[in-house]
């Protein structure tokens, strides 16, 4: 439909662009409090503009660290997130989409039941279960690893879910072609399926990596050691010394590198499965 | 190449819907078989028994004297074509001709090889490189096809190829179909419920209800000598026209036949205007429609016992709606059937 409006695009533009300074605005302000003298930050007089001290501040975030309560650098912190998030990423999309193969695509005694089952697990969430959670991980001496970190949150429903509406839609026909010709159940999965799986796959890495990347409570409890932390955890410590003045650049500096690597994964991702989704034809 | 033999197979699903019961019949080597019916007769799942990708209840499937009950589709060398062509979406066309090939180990330039010889007899070597996507429903039948060409199996299966093609690419592809088979040699077996496809394309002709086979023969044959009035009905466009045969009994002919025989005959055997022969057929008609289809017409009249009847008439020679004509018919021209539908020995 093509509109001809009197101002051309001008207000829904100014709209949007209100919008874009309305939500960008703290960030922006996270960005100049890193680069300003913490000195200036206490006292309020902190100017909007940035400041001169970006390499000294990051230098000093990223390999050095506060003198406060979390005496490590937040390069080993990020380093820690970036895994975790990783792991349970990959973790719960390769093990959802093989639950959904299984149960899209063969016959089993109590399949229902167990799909059931994996459905229900959707309606715990994870601080339901964090007491036995956490005691079944102590036991097996997963504090302060990163099996620890991951394996506890590596199931996931939703992805499961996710992955079997989407087995659902693809044609019976390209199975039994692929049946026909001398695909077993591995071939036609690893040659059909994941292929068509790729926009799915795209989609639900993005999401999961930011879920895995903005845990709290699990690395709060399952790590001890500083240099296991996670940026979260981090970033809150940081600023609850009650014995040390806050050293408020580094905390910001913290908080704008924290966002750095999921914003890199969304752009990242995104070309891939917008092309995805414009190219839906079976 | 191989003959394909069923012998008493039946189907049963879960629910206790029987679905086939009890077909047999013997394909030869390098016929062109086509299984036709109505929806929901059980064509579709006797091919896919056939296929493996249906179980067998009971009965055998014999593929070139093989019992082939237990072996997987892919072990049975057959190749299928589907109505919705299931190609592999992301995969090229040469990539989806050649992938059954690559499953079962052959060399890379034997497959090459394969490709480019099929693709050649279906004219698609400039597609190879293009993803189904961007091909026309029929370069993607071509596809399809060329999938089934480069297998070299036993027996080609078709599960309704035409279906989803629009009328006049339907005829050219049927004529591509038949020629392409008759080139190969090899043995097919063909589902459609297009009766005309079913026609031009067998050399033998199975026609299904219900999940029976009601007639199995040439096509000339089932034509000519319709076993059953479903049949009768079927086979042949306009219908033939079908009727009590005390509706139509007045000029005596019909003495001695069973109570509820009903008689048959087609559209093009009944003439208007014509003195009816000794012991023929002869129905005064009121005319209700005509149809010009240009090289001849069909008229839609209305019989005295309530009837409707179509005649086959010359373009020219149509009468006007309203009146009254007689069509008559000869008597070999008739086609009697019992009250159970099946057809009287000496009809």
């Amino acid at each position: 439909m093509v509109e001809r409006r009197r101002f051309g695009n001008l207000i829904p533009h100014l709209i949007l662009w209100v919008g874009i300074a309305v939500v960008a605005f703290p960030v922006y302000l996270a960005f100049v409090a890193s680069t300003q003298d913490n000195a200036a930050i206490a006292n309020g007089q902190m100017s909007l503009l940035p400041g001169n001290l970006f390499l000294e501040t990051y230098t000093k975030t990223l390999f050095v660290g506060t003198s406060g309560s979390t005496r490590e650098p937040v390069g080993t912190m990020l380093f820690n997130s970036f895994v975790m998030a990783m792991a349970i990423a990959v973790g719960k999309i390769a093990i959802s989409i093989l639950s959904a193969y299984a149960i899209v695509y063969f016959r089993f005694r109590f399949r229902m039941a167990v799909f059931w089952l994996i459905f229900v697990t959707l309606m715990l969430p994870v601080e339901v279960r964090i007491y036995p959670t956490y005691k079944i991980a102590a036991d097996l001496n997963l504090l302060d690893s990163y099996a620890g970190l991951t394996l506890p949150l590596i199931a996931s429903a939703t992805a499961t879910l996710l992955f079997r509406q989407f087995f659902m839609t693809v044609p019976d026909e390209l199975l039994e072609a692929s049946r026909i010709d001398g695909a077993g159940p591995v071939r036609f999965f690893k040659d059909t399926l994941l292929p068509l799986s790729r926009t799915n796959i795209a989609a639900l890495f993005v999401i999961l990596f930011i879920y895995g990347w903005n845990q709290y409570l699990w690395p709060l409890l399952i790590t001890t050691r500083d240099d296991m932390q996670t940026i979260q955890i981090g970033i809150r410590k940081m600023i609850t010394t009650s014995d040390a003045l806050t050293e408020w650049p580094v905390v910001m500096a913290t908080a704008v590198l924290a966002m750095l690597p999921p914003v890199a994964v969304v752009v990242v991702m995104q070309k891939l499965f917008v092309r995805g989704l414009v190219e839906t034809e079976k | 190449m191989a003959d394909v033999t069923l012998r008493d197979v039946r189907k049963t699903y879960a629910g206790g819907v029987e679905a086939i019961k009890g077909v047999s019949l013997k394909v030869a080597d390098g016929a062109f078989c086509v299984l036709v019916g109505p929806s929901g007769c059980g064509k579709s799942t006797l091919l896919r028994m056939i296929a493996g990708l249906e179980t067998v209840t009971s009965g055998e499937v014999d593929i070139g004297g093989r019992v082939v009950n237990a072996v997987e589709p892919a072990a049975r060398d057959i190749a299928m074509v589907f109505q919705n062509y299931a190609l592999y979406p992301h995969m090229s066309v040469y990539n989806n001709m050649a992938y059954g090939l690559r499953n079962r180990g052959l060399a890379r330039a034997e497959i090459e090889a394969r490709v480019r010889e099929a693709a050649q007899i279906l004219e698609i070597e400039a597609l190879l490189a293009r993803k189904p996507k961007q091909l026309s429903g029929g370069q993607r039948q071509r596809v399809a096809m060329g999938r089934a060409i480069v297998r070299h199996p036993k027996v080609f299966l078709f599960d309704e190829p035409l279906s989803n093609l629009d009328a006049k690419l339907r005829i050219a592809m049927r004529v591509e179909i038949r020629k392409l088979q008759r080139r190969l040699k090899t043995t097919a077996v063909y589902v459609t419920h297009d009766q005309l496809e079913a026609m031009t394309l067998a050399d033998l002709l199975v026609v299904m209800n219900g999940g029976m086979v009601e007639q199995i023969g040439a096509p000339l044959e089932v034509y000519q000598k319709p076993a059953t009035t479903f049949v009768a009905a079927f086979i042949g466009a306009p219908p033939m026209n079908l009727m009590p045969a005390a509706h139509a009994a007045p000029n005596g002919w019909a003495a001695g036949l069973p109570p509820g025989a009903v008689v048959g005959v087609r559209p093009e055997d009944l003439m208007l205007g014509q003195d009816p022969p000794a012991g023929g057929l002869r129905l005064p008609l009121t005319v209700e429609a005509v149809e010009h289809i240009g090289a001849e017409s069909f008229v839609y009249g209305k019989a005295a016992a309530g009837d409707d009847v179509i005649v086959r008439v010359a373009a020219d020679a149509t009468p006007a709606l309203g009146t009254t004509v007689a069509a008559t018919a000869s008597r070999d021209k008739l086609h009697l059937f019992g009250a159970d539908g099946r057809r009287l020995t000496d009809g």
